[in-house]
């Protein structure tokens, strides 16, 4: 994506409008520019680590049990958390909620800002949030608040996030764990 | 198992809220034997809903997913209505059609799932509103009926577009005035199930709402006929208080008041239909 929002309370214009599609395989989006994997897992977690009140949003996809690897990337996710002391806010499903959420537990991709205005964060992980979800809650966040999200997609990944890292696995993961220590380490907090 | 999609991570557990790892550990699940008996002591598909207060939509609707035999493995097909709007809060599949063809939507969708899970029993229900089932869309109701498909469709009947601030329907009894129906309705009310009948269902029920056992018992022999046989069709009265003027607290008993007349409990099965009835009883299904 090419800038940080809010983008005057309008998702318009989306990324592809402006060209910026997903990265190819084996490489990553950082903001405007296709680069290596290993680049933009530094500067997703710099990000991470730097700014405030970072969280990840896990979404169905990890949080239940439904096959070995949403199993192992759970126990990947809650070490991330605390590599990069960041909270986990859940995406547990899709529903609108009525009369509203609760932007304290949960994340709804119909208006994921609430959550992000709520408490403030100013940095993100979106992982496991099936494809359509990530793209519209992607938009929203872009377009309404000032928060640096990072898409961890097992996938294509999502050329509206700031930084998407494509074909995100167990391996990928733990790639990003290790790069995150460096990071940590390097910033003089770990 | 499809329900291993309620399973929440062990790691996981103490940031999803409450209701969530309820869903996973007291919510039915593989067990056909459920019923609306459960419903005090059990986890329910609906957390919540958007209805009046009181709305008897809201308590078919309860009694309805209480029932299914197979909720980890049913669809659930809606039409726009004030049913619809209960539809977002329920932890099953739904997939809401446009107005009027959920039963086109709804013959699609049983058709793939036979053909990608042969061996796996998959229920399609449908559940739309009067207006929905019988006036929009009627002609994709019955021609799914004469295609012998194998869903259930439930109409629910207010008897008026409720949605929509209360237009007559065709389901709407002779000489009812609605607010935007000041002159009283012209001609009678659509006898839904007697069409059902002729248009090759294999089940067909009329009923009210006011016995949740009742309901129970004739959703599963609806669904389970539907499953082996083809087309089956629930006609239920579940009256729009609103727009009738009545209160919050009123519903039930203008549902049993309608028991005694033109909600009389109906009831037809074919011959083949009463013969998957026996073997699911048989197994103890019923
Ligand atoms: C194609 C289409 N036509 C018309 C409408 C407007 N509309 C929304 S709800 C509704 C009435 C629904 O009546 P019914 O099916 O009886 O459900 P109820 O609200 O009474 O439960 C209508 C006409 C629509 N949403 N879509
Ligand atoms: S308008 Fe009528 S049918 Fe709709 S929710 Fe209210 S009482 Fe129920
Ligand atoms: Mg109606």
């Amino acid at each position: 994506m090419a800038k940080l929002g809010p983008a005057h309370y309008s998702p318009y214009p989306v990324a592809v409008y402006e060209g910026i599609l997903t990265p190819p395989k084996g490489k990553a989006l950082l903001f405007t520019e296709i680069v290596d994997e290993e680049q933009a897992m530094r500067e997703a977690a710099k990000a991470m680590l730097t700014r405030e009140n970072a969280t990840i949003f896990p979404g169905p996809q990890v949080l239940y049990a439904w096959n070995d690897e949403a199993k192992e990337k759970a126990k990947l996710i809650k070490e991330m958390a605390q590599i990069l002391d960041a909270k986990i806010i859940p995406m547990y499903d899709y529903r609108p909620k009525y009369p509203k959420i609760d932007p304290e537990v949960e994340i709804n991709p119909n208006h994921p800002n609430l959550t992000i205005w709520h408490n403030k964060i100013k940095a993100c992980i979106f992982i496991g949030v099936h494809c359509h979800y990530a793209n519209v809650a992607l938009k929203i966040i872009r377009s309404e608040t000032d928060c640096f999200t990072i898409a961890m997609c097992s996938q294509a990944g999502h050329e509206d996030a700031m930084i998407t890292l494509r074909d995100q696995h167990v391996e990928e993961i733990e790639k990003f764990l290790e790069v995150a220590k460096e990071v940590k380490k390097e910033l003089g907090k770990a | 198992m499809a329900y291993k999609i309620y399973k929440v991570n062990e790691e996981f557990k103490d940031i999803v809220p409450e209701e969530v790892v309820e869903l996973e550990e007291k919510a039915t699940w593989g067990n056909p034997k459920r019923g609306v008996m459960d419903l005090p002591v059990t986890k329910e598909l609906l957390e919540e809903h958007s209805l009046c207060a009181g709305c008897p939509e809201s308590a078919a609707i309860r009694y309805i997913l209480a029932s299914l035999p197979n909720p980890e493995d049913t669809i659930i097909v809606n039409s726009t209505g004030c049913t619809s709007l209960v539809f977002p809060h329920i932890s099953l599949h739904t997939v809401h059609s446009l107005f009027g063809n959920q039963n086109s939507v709804a013959s699609g969708i049983k058709r793939v799932l036979e053909w990608r899970f042969p061996d796996k029993a998959k229920d399609v229900v449908v559940l739309a509103g009067d207006g929905a089932t019988v006036d929009i869309g009627l002609d994709y109701t019955l021609q799914s009926f004469f295609r012998q498909e194998k869903i259930t469709t439930i109409c629910f009947d207010n008897e008026v577009y409720a949605n929509t601030g209360g237009q007559e329907s065709g389901l709407t009894p002779k000489g009812h005035v609605f607010k935007m129906a000041p002159k009283g309705k012209l001609f009678d009310k659509v006898p839904m199930w007697q069409l059902a009948i002729d248009s090759g269902c294999h089940y067909v029920a009329r009923l009210t709402v006011s016995s949740p056992k009742k309901v129970e018992r004739v959703i599963k022999e609806a669904i389970y006929v539907a499953r082996e046989l083809g087309p089956t069709y629930i006609h239920l009265y579940t009256p729009c208080i609103l727009e009738i003027g009545l209160n919050s607290d009123d519903g039930l008993d203008e549902m049993r008041s309608r028991d005694k007349e033109r909600f009389a409990f109906f009831e037809y099965k074919t011959p083949h239909a009463e013969e998957v009835i026996a073997k699911y009883k048989a197994e103890g299904l019923l």
